[in-house]
């Protein structure tokens, strides 16, 4: 009795979804597999700077010199809208600034205080156990000053995005004349989907999800932001890869840490592995039948 | 419930003796899983995830308390405390890491373990209590690895908060008084993320209670073995302890080696990168997907894209995501075949290889892609079959089949005599 | 696992006397890597409950001590505990200064307790040394107690201006923390 009501239920299911496959079925004949949309057509993968950089694999490790360019560059360019609100200053030694150094570069930022006298909120110098101050007080006056488009906050945005690392690097300098730029068949944006043209305000990038994006080219000169002595040329690539290394850094502190910590568990374990796999062995050794034919 | 042969424990010493009279819990242990534990000689591998099931829960409740010792569960500071997590606390990144990819884990033994059951019948009288009771403990990891994902706030747990409850909403009539009540809201927020943590603490100490049930339960007849014939005798078993905690202990270093080489070199693989944004009510992330361990049943839930005569896409894909996994009760009814391990089922072999491992795997995959085709009409494929292993294939193959011979006894399938 | 060759299996293959040792050797070398592995998981289990890096960092206080006048105090926040600052009359000096040091519970003189050149600055946690209440006599208006000073409604303490237990049952005096001058009138605790 059970199994017939069970073959009544699973021929009534089978039914239902077949009926829906049946429905697709005639649509993708009707009507084809799907629209050719722009994002298909135009949106590209990131890639790496040639060279990669040095924390990437098992064994990497920070570069810091170009993590205080990345800050630098942080500091003069993406900190005029965006913010790095989960980023203590104070983490700013981990790239080699001394205690002095930090605390001169946290008191260059403003943050919010009240005032001890009269409560009135107010802005005082920043101290290194503060936050990376937010550009803007709040969510309405991010948009209102960005046509309404809010910067997003970078901390953990090399976390928050498909190879991120990459991704900020890419679409940094990835920036195009869609009237100019061809895609891998050879078409413009213009003339393939002049509906998708960037509206005011907006600027194509191919590594954009929906290939317009209201930033404008931040890094658009190179020499925009001057490096010390001894460090490279800051070109736009350069300042691109030197920034997204800095937010790998924003996003994961710990990342380096974290790979050094696993190659000693990792090769613990093995030999632990071992061991157990020979007292296994050891054990059963006994028991363990010879398979008779 | 024990074997005659079971050995018998002994106190080694006075406090030993002293303590066996006062509350014998070192003699539980020791019939439970020690030397007075009789154990087929015969189990293969596949039999190491049940102890490696043990383990992982064990693991998430530890590094679940420890996490919950620096997180808010407020929809204001959730994500900051996450992320306070991450970069103050020590040793945090290595907790918050080991229980999310711990999760994974835990579900990677638990499907294995399952699918030892389907593919040696496990769930066979006498052992209908067991299977029942398991898959109990399924549905409840599920519903506490999903409030588990929601507690970061990010945007896929906001979203996935939405959407699941959502699925409430399709049930005619109470539907969305239900949704609105299981969220405290009109839309997740403080009064869902609390009640989630809530739950979310309380579940695992149940998931123990019911495992707790599930061994107890197994050691009435015993555990099954690879031939799928009882145990007969004294050589059809070996004591568990030091043959199976032996072989646990080796199966379990290498389990290991797996979960820390993700959890150090790609704690991220299994998640997804809109969790690293704040949860932001007003903007949907472009593909929402839960956890990969609930994709088969998200497939499910996505292939009724139409309406069945009276009953709505929305309801029909609800009511077969969880009557996907409600089959499952009903598995000791629905297979009559008298032979329990697959190597002695030609038939239902070939259509346990070659239909349900391959639509499971087609559900996995269809379900973590986006709705589009061809992974629409891949999943309908594969969600048909899958209705139709288990509710129409297994009964029939079962009653009609012809098995291979059996092996009179545990001892004969290994050494070829029985003596 | 000493029952690994007691098992009595028919078909047990009989292990010469080497072959026993060197496998129990291996058995033991296991258990004792599971629990080398198990007592180095404790490490981050442990030291997770330590203070974190956000709560280290805030150790320290800065305090500008130059709008403090004589008689005033002022409560600061050092490490989530109250902290007086307080500015000691002429009187009050001279109060500390008479009492018989060696009469005292827990003796201390009050250049102890202060910084050379500033005796005139009396920098101490608000924490009663008896069972942590916030003891009075900060704020004005509040009671001083017999002594003048500090005094603690928890359990009755009287701290003297020096803020030397006299009375009461605290075993010790108010904790003068660590500070340095960072500047003439600046000082930094922790």
């Amino acid at each position: 009795m059970i199994r017939l009501i069970s073959i009544l239920v699973g021929l009534g299911f089978t039914a239902a979804v077949l009926w829906a496959f049946g429905n697709g079925a005639y649509t993708a004949v009707t009507e084809g597999m799907g629209e050719r949309t722009a994002e298909k057509a135009f949106h590209l993968h990131p890639h790496a700077p040639e060279g990669g950089y040095s924390f990437e694999g098992p064994f990497g490790k920070w570069d810091k010199q170009q993590l205080q360019r990345g800050y630098q560059v942080y500091k003069e360019v993406c900190a005029a809208c965006h913010s790095l609100k989960f980023v203590a200053i104070r983490d700013l030694e981990q790239l080699g600034y001394s205690e002095a150094e930090v605390k001169a570069e946290a008191a260059s930022f403003q943050v919010p205080g009240i005032d001890p006298n009269t409560g009135e909120a107010t802005t005082r110098p920043g101290l290194p156990t503060d936050n990376f101050p937010s550009p803007y007080p709040n969510k309405i006056a991010a948009a209102a000053a960005n046509n309404n488009a809010i910067p997003p906050d970078l901390s953990l945005m090399a976390k928050a995005r498909h190879n991120g690392t990459h991704y900020i690097y890419s679409l940094l300098t990835g920036y195009a004349d869609p009237a100019v730029y061809k895609n891998e068949a050879g078409e413009t944006l213009a003339e393939a989907f002049p509906a998708t043209m960037p509206g005011t305000g907006l600027h194509f990038n191919p590594y954009f999800a929906n290939l317009n994006l209201a930033m404008a080219p931040p890094l658009n000169s190179d020499g925009q932001v001057t490096y010390a002595e001894g460090n490279p040329e800051p070109t736009v690539h350069q300042m691109a890869e030197d920034v997204s290394a800095f937010l790998t850094w924003t996003a994961e502190p710990t990342m380096v840490k974290r790979k050094q910590t696993g190659w000693p568990v990792l090769g613990f374990l093995l030999f632990a592995s071992i061991l157990a796999f020979l007292a296994y062995k050891n054990i059963w050794a006994g028991v363990k039948p010879k398979k008779a034919g | 419930m024990s074997f005659p042969w079971a050995r018998q424990y002994e106190p080694q010493n006075g406090f030993m003796k002293w303590m066996d009279e006062k509350l014998p819990l070192p003699r539980f242990v020791y019939n439970a899983v020690g030397a007075g534990y009789p154990v087929p000689r015969n189990l293969n591998y596949m039999w190491n995830f049940g102890v490696l099931a043990g383990f992982f829960l064990m693991l998430q409740i530890v590094t679940g308390i420890i996490l919950a010792m620096h997180y808010a569960a407020n929809a204001e500071v959730a994500f900051g405390t996450t992320e306070h997590i991450m970069r103050d606390v020590n040793w945090g990144w290595l907790m918050r890491y080991a229980h999310a990819n711990g999760a994974s884990f835990f579900f990677i033994v638990i499907y294995l373990h399952i699918f030892r059951g389907f593919y040696f019948s496990s769930y066979k009288a006498p052992r209908e209590m067991i299977w029942l009771l398991g898959v109990v403990i399924f549905l409840l990891m599920m519903a506490t690895a999903f409030m588990g994902y929601v507690l970061p706030w990010g945007q896929m747990s906001f979203w996935g908060a939405k959407v699941i409850t959502g699925l409430f909403g399709a049930i005619p009539l109470v539907g969305e008084p239900l949704q609105v009540w299981l969220l405290g809201g009109f839309a997740p927020d403080n009064a869902a993320l609390n009640r989630f943590f809530s739950l979310h603490y309380l579940l695992p100490f149940v998931i123990v209670a019911v495992v707790i049930l599930h061994i107890w339960a197994l050691h009435i007849p015993g555990s099954s073995n690879p031939t799928g014939v009882e145990v007969k005798q004294e050589s059809d078993t070996v004591p568990f302890h030091p043959y199976y905690t032996a072989k646990d202990g080796f199966g379990l270093g290498v389990v290991l080696i797996a979960y820390f080489a993700m959890v150090f070199f790609l704690p991220n693989y299994l998640g997804h990168p809109d969790n690293y944004i704040e949860a932001n009510p007003l903007s949907t992330p472009a593909h929402i997907v839960p956890e990969w361990y609930f994709w088969p049943f998200y497939a499910i839930l996505r292939a009724f894209t139409a309406d069945f005569f009276f009953i709505p896409a929305k309801l029909m894909g609800v009511l077969a995501m969880f009557a996907a996994i409600l089959v499952w009760f009903f598995l000791p009814w629905l297979d009559k075949s008298p032979v329990r391990s697959g190597h002695y089922r030609p038939t239902f072999k070939k259509f346990f290889w070659f239909g349900l491992i391959p639509a499971m795997a087609v559900l996995f995959w269809c379900g973590g892609a986006p709705a589009e085709e061809p992974y629409v009409m891949l999943s309908q494929i594969a969600t048909a079959y899958y209705f139709l292993h288990f509710l129409v294939i297994l009964p029939i193959v079962s009653s009609v089949e012809k098995t291979k011979p059996l092996p009179n006894s545990i001892t004969e399938a290994v050494l070829g005599s029985d003596n | 696992m000493a029952d690994t060759t007691g098992t009595a299996t028919p078909d047990m293959i009989a292990a010469g006397e080497d072959g026993v040792r060197r496998r129990d050797f291996i058995n033991i070398a296991a258990i004792g890597a599971a629990g080398v592995g198990g007592i180095a998981t404790l490490v981050p289990l442990i030291s997770q409950m330590a203070p974190s890096a956000d709560v280290l960092a805030e150790s320290s206080t800065e305090i500008d001590t130059g709008p403090i006048e004589a008689g005033q105090a002022v409560k600061a926040v050092f490490r989530k505990q109250p902290l007086f600052v307080k500015r000691l009359t002429t009187a009050e000096i001279e109060a500390a200064n008479a009492v018989d040091v060696g009469s005292l519970r827990d003796p201390q003189t009050l250049a102890e307790r202060t910084k050379e050149g500033h005796q005139d600055l009396l920098v101490t946690m608000g924490v009663c040394t008896h069972l942590g209440c916030v003891p009075l006599g900060a704020a004005e208006g509040e009671v001083k107690g017999e002594f003048g000073g500090y005094f603690c409604p928890c359990h009755g303490s009287h701290y003297d201006t020096a803020a030397r237990i006299r009375k009461g049952p605290a075993p010790l005096n108010l904790e003068v923390p660590e500070y340095e001058f960072t500047s003439d009138t600046v000082i930094r605790v922790g």
